[in-house]
């Protein structure tokens, strides 16, 4: 089911993650470069994608990333998760970053490179262009 | 801040957190901008979890503290809402970034200084406990058996929930500090009952704290809200702090359950290959330029075992110590912190070896530590090689 965790409207080009991500440790604050030599995502930047990943793992102050990462401007235009954990979801509420889950299906079939429209006032929410 | 911003939108027929009146009309910015503020990110927290209702907390436990990880931006915000913000319930806090007893011998510089007091100030303001501690289950009283409760904390959460019978999720630094002010959390996931789908059958014989913090660590990349541990002997406290805090570090996961499971359940075994992949992940290096001893912080019947096995022995290399200011106190009365000063070690409270700004990788090459939540933060974040090693190991070859 898709869920609506936080809302707004937003167009830009999807970078997906199979693994999940650690914001707190593993993200550049300064650069939104992922700097963990495990992470599929290892030299990344994250910085004005929609980002598509399973779920955020980790430490609780990963929340505060996310909103450094906003007052940076390196963050992701909007994030989309399969699973949506505390961290990403209060760190996107306040970052005022828009964020939906969405099914397992949709996550095998959304790709790194594609242009999509996300608007959360939608009955579909993400709209492939 | 901002209040335009909507967490509902029109397919709201499927929202499943419902509010009181009252809730809602905090929600709209009836009670101020703070509230307001504060309810939408239970609110995001409920829709996240599948909350039904807020229900009422007694106690809410904060991170976001150490201005190495919240930097200027959770500086800003903390001191914006602390001129208004206030807690509704017993509110105990994470650790900062150094002990200012002794901040001079380390280098650091004024504006991490002044930005980290101001932080401190701010939590003090909004009338937090200033504990600085990650072991609040080990330092406070636990209530009766069953109180919500909000930590933030992963390790703190863990513990509470599968050791303390208190119940919380693993909270968020928001979902907490929201906690903390409505005095309310989400009803979701693990304040309910949990059956997890999974069984972890521990198989590795002789386990010391640093086989438990592994896994842990394996336990949080298998498990999804709780797993199930199975084979596990008699553990100190020790060893359940280390697999809270590995557990707490590789995923999501925020309980124990010491079960079998139901026949239903997938069993999969810890054994010395899965252990041998989780120490080749975490175990970068030979040996340490230095040791750390805390992530999380040592409690008092660790200090008083490092005590005993030091044996008026010395370290021959730089070990730090973290511990909470409470148990540094204990501790001095006791004639501890002497023991252990005469052997060398550096004793730090109010801070932790997770995400210190104390251990720089111009001055280090490598840790070593018994620690798997210290060791993931060492080899990411300050970037330093970690080399593991139990207590046991420490002290028979870096003391003499």
């Amino acid at each position: 089911m898709n869920k609506i965790l936080v809302s707004g409207k937003v167009e830009g080009i999807i970078l997906k993650s199979n693994d999940p991500i650690n914001f707190l440790g593993t993200v550049d604050k300064k650069t939104g470069i992922i700097s963990d030599k495990n992470h599929n995502l290892f030299e990344k930047s994250i910085k004005d994608s929609i980002l598509v990943f399973p779920s955020g793992i980790g430490s609780s102050v990963g929340a505060y990333t996310i909103y450094s990462i906003k007052s940076n401007n390196t963050a992701p235009l909007a994030m989309i998760c399969k699973k949506a954990d505390l961290t990403v979801a209060t760190g996107c509420a306040l970052a005022n970053i828009p964020l939906i889950t969405i099914s397992d299906k949709e996550f095998e079939s959304i790709k790194t490179g594609m242009k999509i429209l996300l608007d959360t006032d939608s009955t579909n929410p993400i709209h492939y262009q | 801040m901002e209040s335009t911003h909507k967490y509902y939108n029109c397919n709201n027929d499927n929202l499943p957190l419902e509010l009181t009146r009252e809730e809602e009309s905090a929600l709209k910015g009836e009670q101020g901008e703070i509230m307001q503020m504060a309810y939408r990110i239970l609110v995001a927290t409920g829709e996240a979890t599948d909350a039904e209702k807020l229900i009422p907390i007694e106690w809410a436990h904060l991170s976001g503290v150490n201005y190495n990880t919240i930097g200027d931006a959770g500086e800003e915000f903390l001191s914006s809402i602390s001129k208004n913000a206030r807690v509704k319930v017993k509110t105990t806090l994470n650790p900062m970034g150094f002990d200012i007893d002794n901040v001079s011998n380390y280098k650091l510089d004024e504006n991490f200084i002044s930005k980290q007091l101001s932080i401190r100030n701010s939590y003090e303001t909004m009338g937090v406990i200033p504990s600085f501690s990650c072991i609040p289950y080990e330092i406070f009283d636990i209530p009766q058996n069953g109180t919500q409760v909000a930590f933030a904390e992963s390790n703190a959460a863990i513990h509470a929930n599968s050791y303390d019978n208190l119940k919380t999720n693993k909270e968020s630094a928001f979902s907490a500090l929201a906690s903390a002010i409505i005095g309310k959390s989400p009803y979701s996931s693990l304040r309910k009952e949990d059956t997890p789908n999974v069984t972890i059958q521990m198989k590795v014989k002789n386990p010391n704290e640093l086989t438990y913090g592994m896994l842990g660590f394996y336990a949080g990349k298998v498990g999804d809200t709780s797993v199930n541990i199975s084979g596990l002997g008699e553990m100190d406290q020790r060893q359940c702090k280390a697999m809270c805090g590995g557990m707490g570090t590789s995923g999501t996961c925020a309980k124990f359950n010491f079960v079998e499971g139901d026949p239903n359940t997938e069993k999969i075994d810890f054994d010395e290959k899965e252990m041998q992949n989780v120490h080749d992940e975490l175990n970068t290096s030979e040996k340490g330029d230095l040791i750390t001893l805390g992530s999380p912080q040592l409690g008092l019947d660790e200090i008083s075992d490092l005590t005993a096995k030091l044996k008026g022995r010395s370290f021959e290399k730089r070990c730090m110590v973290f511990l909470p200011r409470t148990v540094k106190e204990q501790a001095q009365k006791i004639g501890y912190i002497t023991e252990l000063e005469r052997a060398g070690c550096e004793i730090l409270s109010d801070c932790c070896t997770c995400l210190t700004p104390l251990i720089c990788k111009d001055d280090v090459d490598a840790v070593t530590t018994n620690s798997i939540k210290g060791a993931f933060y060492l080899k990411n974040s300050n970037g330093v090689g970690v080399n593991l090693k139990s207590l046991k190991e420490i002290v028979e070859d870096e003391t003499r």
